[in-house]
């Protein structure tokens, strides 16, 4: 693991931190981090393999970063449990349909601009 | 012999050693279990740990705190991993500029669409206000979903929950849903996952194609913007 790309990762961080509570935004820092990191690789105009690595190892793992906050949620499901019924019909059913509406906008809208599909995903084992 | 094994486990619990441990087998677990069951979509490796690991701590009496420990290790990546994104961003520069119009439209429809049916739906159940308030940023981020509920007069807490909650069925959901559709651009698969269940769903997307997880990771911070942007005015039309 190059130690110096990890550093970058974690001043991109830091920094988005400190400007989102200068200016007071209403975006939290790593998402800020990853917009300081983003111009500067617009700046340097290419992805140095270091980083490559870096962040190809946490991006590939990303999922088990999600787990351990996952685990306090379900620890307080109670919180849930007063209005069971509407909250889960509501979560399930708005999930599908965001993700059908999103999709769709941007594919049937591709398609009237006269950009082509890119890629094949819905083929036998073609997966999101 | 008893007696020994219970003052060894008593001293392992206390350590941060048990929980990052338990963390991490039982996502390898989940991820085994996926691959065997042919990425069957409730078999998802995160909601697969996170209900070895709650069941876990409930079977083991082990408050949550301690747990978290050992398991804050891996908590702490999800800072870095969201910088990170910025590298699949950056390499899909150009697709993602090309299509600044279809992007635009789909968030605008996304993020009502993620607030509209689900507070609608939770209303016509008869939820009251502080849960609407709550519910109503689920798709978006965390930290940002959190915020956009206190000031609405929501539960942070619950928000937190149903956020992730909506992570976890996105993962599960979100396949069977474009494939019944036929979507088959990835662009429009990565950003329809990310805009409608943020990071979790990017997770996905990322693991299964590059120009997916790009669009997803750009959807997390568009959602979370118009989102925190439009429905506070939203909300302030209407009352």
């Amino acid at each position: 693991m190059p130690l110096g790309f990890i550093t970058v990762l974690l001043v991109c961080q830091l920094g988005g931190e400190v400007v989102a509570r200068l200016l007071d935004l209403p975006l939290p820092g790593p998402v800020i981090g990853m917009l300081i990191l983003f111009a500067g690789l617009v700046i340097h105009g290419r992805i140095p393999d270091g980083l490559q690595t870096v962040a190809g190892g946490l991006l590939n793992n990303l999922s088990l970063l999600f787990v351990p906050a996952g685990v306090g949620v379900v620890t307080h499901i109670g919180l849930v449990a007063q209005a069971w019924l509407p909250l889960t019909v509501a979560l399930v059913v708005s999930v599908v349909l965001t993700v059908a509406v999103t999709a769709l906008v941007f594919a049937r809208l591709c398609q009237r601009l006269g950009m082509p599909p890119e890629g094949d995903a819905y083929k036998p084992g073609g997966r999101v | 012999m008893e007696g020994e094994l219970y003052r060894i486990w008593v001293y392992l619990a206390e350590k941060p050693l048990m929980g990052l441990t338990t963390t991490l087998l039982a996502y390898q677990a989940g991820q085994w279990l996926y691959a065997r069951t042919r990425m069957f979509p409730l078999c998802n490796p995160v909601l697969i740990a996170v209900t070895v690991l709650a069941g876990f701590l409930y079977v083991t009496d082990t408050p949550y705190r301690l747990y978290f420990d050992g398991a804050q290790f891996v908590h702490f990546l999800l800072g870095p991993a969201t910088v990170a994104l910025a590298v699949p961003l950056y390499r899909n520069v150009a697709q993602l500029k090309r299509t600044a119009v279809p992007l635009t439209a789909a968030l605008l429809a996304g993020a009502v669409t993620a607030v509209g049916s689900a507070v609608g739906l939770a209303w016509l159940l008869g939820a009251g206000g502080q849960t609407l308030a709550s519910l109503a940023p689920k798709s978006v981020t965390t930290p940002i979903a959190m915020g956009i509920s206190e000031s609405l007069g929501g539960l942070p807490s619950l928000t937190a929950v149903l956020v992730i909650l909506t992570g976890i069925l996105g993962g599960v959901l979100a396949t069977w849903t474009l494939n019944v559709l036929r979507i088959s651009d990835w662009r429009a698969r990565g950003f329809a996952v990310g805009l409608a269940a943020h990071g979790i769903g990017t997770a996905r997307a990322i693991q299964l194609n590059e120009v997916a997880g790009a669009f997803a990771s750009l959807a997390i911070g568009l959602n979370g913007v118009a989102t925190a942007v439009l429905l506070p005015l939203v909300v302030a039309l209407l009352t």
